[in-house]
């Protein structure tokens, strides 16, 4: 159990919620990526608080990626609400005018 | 040792169960595979010694995707367990997208010269956690308790079927309403 192993876990984590991400057509599933990201990012800082500097400032710094990750749900749910009963559909192909 | 193939096999387990999410031919499969990444993590973090991170991890997650099951049932308009999908587009790049953004983070991680730990973890760390929060890491609860709850305004904002405007317009003092949309007892 070393800094290298935790993050390389991490980054393969990253990487595939950044596939997700990318490739995903349903908004749902694009909300799944982005989780795996977040995820990647929980894991990451925990092995940065452990092996680095393990104070309480770390542990802070958690709670609000988490809080974040739960901001990104609730928001994501609400749009993909909206998006569906406007315009009947949960692909992000149909929404391609919100981009930018 | 034991500790070192634990953790490893919880390291695949994120990982393969994170891979599942995206290779499954249904959504309910994938759902349960994020929430099997979710736990893998959240145990490797009580691994790391953060009981309270870990465990709201776990809980939270699997919560989530609880509702997130709800929600492809509420939206997909067919049985998700069943229902075969695919539904990808421009799979080649994202995958080497993916991979190299891998392959950078992984040469980052293995040529950096990481320093040595500073100092060592107090004896409680959930306590410590607490008592931070509630000392001299108070500014973070006060931004993100309002951040919160303007989420909260927002989603039901965008959620909501019809609001006060659909019905009054501009002029919320219009009476009788316009509504667009009967509502109300007896529709």
């Amino acid at each position: 159990m070393t800094l290298e192993a935790t993050l390389l876990i991490a980054a393969a984590i990253f990487s595939v919620g950044l596939y997700g991400a990318i490739s995903q057509q349903v908004v749902v599933m694009v909300m799944m990526g982005l989780e795996l990201m977040i995820n990647a990012v929980i894991l990451a800082a925990a092995g940065f608080w452990w092996f680095l500097a393990p104070d309480p400032s770390g542990q802070v710094l958690l709670m609000v990626v988490i809080a974040a990750m739960t901001l990104e749900m609730a928001m994501g749910f609400a749009v993909a609400t909206l998006l569906h009963r406007e315009r009947e559909t949960d692909m992000t192909d149909s929404a391609a005018d919100l981009a930018g | 040792m034991v500790i070192d193939i634990a953790f490893w096999a919880l390291g695949l387990v994120a990982v393969l169960s994170g891979a599942a999410v995206f290779y499954v031919d249904s959504m309910a499969r994938a759902t349960y595979a994020l929430a099997l990444s979710f736990v893998a993590v959240g145990l490797q973090v009580l691994f790391l010694q953060q009981n309270y991170v870990g465990v709201v991890t776990i809980l939270m997650m699997v919560m989530e995707m609880a509702v997130m099951a709800v929600y492809m049932v509420m939206f997909m308009g067919m049985n998700p367990a069943l229902m075969p999908m695919s539904m990808v587009h421009g799979n080649r790049t994202a995958v080497v997208v993916a991979v190299t953004t891998f392959l950078v983070l992984a040469a980052g991680i293995l040529m950096v010269d990481w320093p040595a730990r500073r100092g060592s973890p107090p004896a409680d760390v959930t306590m410590a956690l607490g008592e931070s929060l509630m000392g001299p890491k108070m500014l973070v609860m006060a931004v993100v308790s309002p951040v919160m709850v303007a989420t909260i305004v927002a989603g039901v904002v965008l959620a909501a079927r019809r609001t006060r405007y659909d019905r009054f317009g501009d002029d919320l003092s219009r009476r009788p309403a316009d509504d667009p949309q009967p509502g109300g007892v007896g529709r």
